[in-house]
C-alpha cells in the first residue's frame, strides 16, 4: 500500500490534485452531493425492507426506483473518490478509516447485488406486504447501518 | 450582529466543550452531514420530479407527503447540528463568507419553497398526476435544486476560505 501510494504521489495527475487549490474542495462538495443521492436513496429502499415506511409502493418497485441512482452515482463517488486520493495518496490510501470505509463499502456493495437478484425472484409474492419477513427486514437494517457508518468513516478520515 | 454576540456564544460552555474535545467536533459534523444529505436528497426527489426527470409516475402530491416528513425531521437535526458547529468557533464563522453565502442561499431555498407552497400549489389539483408539470413548478423545481446544491457547495467552503 505504502509503495502503491508513493508511486501515486510521484503522478502529475497528484500534483494536479494537491496544487490546485481549489479541486479537493470542488469534488468533495461533489462526493457530498452523492451522498445525498446515495444515502437518501438506500434509505427509502431499506426503510421499505424494514417494514417502517407504508406498503403503497412495492420492495420490487422501490428497488427499481433507487437502486439504479446509487449504482449510477457510485460511478461519481469513485471518479471524486480517486481526485480526493490523489491529492494526498499516501495520507489517504495508508489510513485505517479509509481501509474501513473501503472494507464497508465492498460489503454493502455486495449485500445489494445479491439481496437485488433474491428480490428479483421473489417479486410479487412477500415484497408486496407492507411487513416484509425477517430476512428482507434485517437485510434493510444491515445495509442502513452499514451506509450510515461509510459516511461517518468518511468524514474522519480527516480527523485521523 | 455585533462581534461581542458571537464571542459570546464561543465562550459558551457548548461552545468551549466542543472547539477543546477532538472527538465531538468530527462526531457533530458527521450528524450534519447526514442530516443535510438526507434534507438535500429528499428535497432532490421533489424537485426531479418537477423537473419531469425522475419519478414522472408518481404524483407530485402523495410524492411531497412521502417525502416531506424526512425532509422536516432531518432540517431539524441539520439546524441542532449546524449550530452546535457553528458555536464552537462563532467569530470565525460569522465573518467568513462562504457561510454566509450558505446561510444567503438556505434563506432563498426556504423562500423559494413558501412561493410555491403559497402560489404554485394552488393549482395542484390540475396538474398533481401530469408528467410535466407548469412552468411555475418547473421553475421552483429548478431554483430549488440550484440553491441547494449551492448550499452544499458552500457549506463545503467554509472549512478552506
Amino acid at each position: 500500500m505504502t509503495e502503491l501510494s508513493a508511486w501515486l504521489a510521484a503522478t502529475s495527475a497528484s500534483e494536479w490534485a494537491a496544487s490546485n487549490l481549489w479541486v479537493v474542495p470542488l469534488f468533495q462538495s461533489i462526493h457530498i452531493l452523492g451522498v445525498a443521492v446515495v444515502l437518501t436513496s438506500m434509505l427509502m429502499l431499506d426503510l421499505r425492507l424494514l417494514g417502517v415506511t407504508g406498503g403503497r409502493y412495492t420492495i420490487a418497485w422501490l428497488a427499481a426506483q433507487f437502486l439504479p441512482w446509487m449504482w449510477w452515482w457510485m460511478l461519481i463517488m469513485l471518479t471524486t473518490g480517486v481526485v480526493m486520493i490523489l491529492s494526498d495518496p499516501v495520507r489517504a490510501l495508508t489510513n485505517p478509516l479509509f481501509q474501513l470505509k473501503m472494507l464497508l463499502l465492498a460489503v454493502v456493495l455486495t449485500i445489494t447485488l445479491v439481496s437485488s437478484k433474491v428480490l428479483r425472484a421473489f417479486a410479487g409474492t412477500w415484497d408486496e406486504t407492507p411487513n416484509p419477513p425477517f430476512r428482507a427486514r434485517l437485510v434493510g437494517l444491515v445495509s442502513l447501518v452499514m451506509w450510515v457508518a461509510i459516511v461517518v468513516a468518511g468524514r474522519f478520515i480527516a480527523y485521523v | 450582529m455585533g462581534s461581542s454576540f458571537f464571542e459570546w456564544l464561543e465562550s459558551s460552555r457548548l461552545g468551549t466543550l466542543i472547539a477543546e474535545d477532538p472527538w465531538l467536533f468530527p462526531a457533530i459534523e458527521s450528524v450534519h452531514v447526514i442530516a443535510l444529505s438526507l434534507v438535500v436528497g429528499s428535497i432532490l426527489m421533489v424537485d426531479l420530479r418537477l423537473l419531469s426527470v425522475a419519478l414522472r409516475q408518481r404524483d407530485v402530491v402523495e410524492l411531497s407527503n412521502d417525502v416531506l416528513p424526512w425532509t422536516w425531521m432531518a432540517f431539524a437535526l441539520a439546524l441542532i447540528s449546524g449550530s452546535a458547529l457553528f458555536v464552537s468557533s462563532a467569530t470565525s464563522y460569522a465573518q467568513n463568507p462562504a457561510m454566509q453565502l450558505k446561510f444567503v442561499l438556505l434563506a432563498l431555498a426556504g423562500i423559494n419553497m413558501v412561493i410555491f407552497n403559497l402560489v404554485t400549489r394552488r393549482s395542484i389539483e390540475s396538474w398533481r398526476s401530469a408528467p410535466k408539470p407548469p412552468r411555475a413548478a418547473v421553475a421552483a423545481g429548478a431554483l430549488s435544486l440550484t440553491f441547494w446544491i449551492g448550499v452544499i457547495f458552500a457549506g463545503r467552503w467554509v472549512g478552506f476560505v
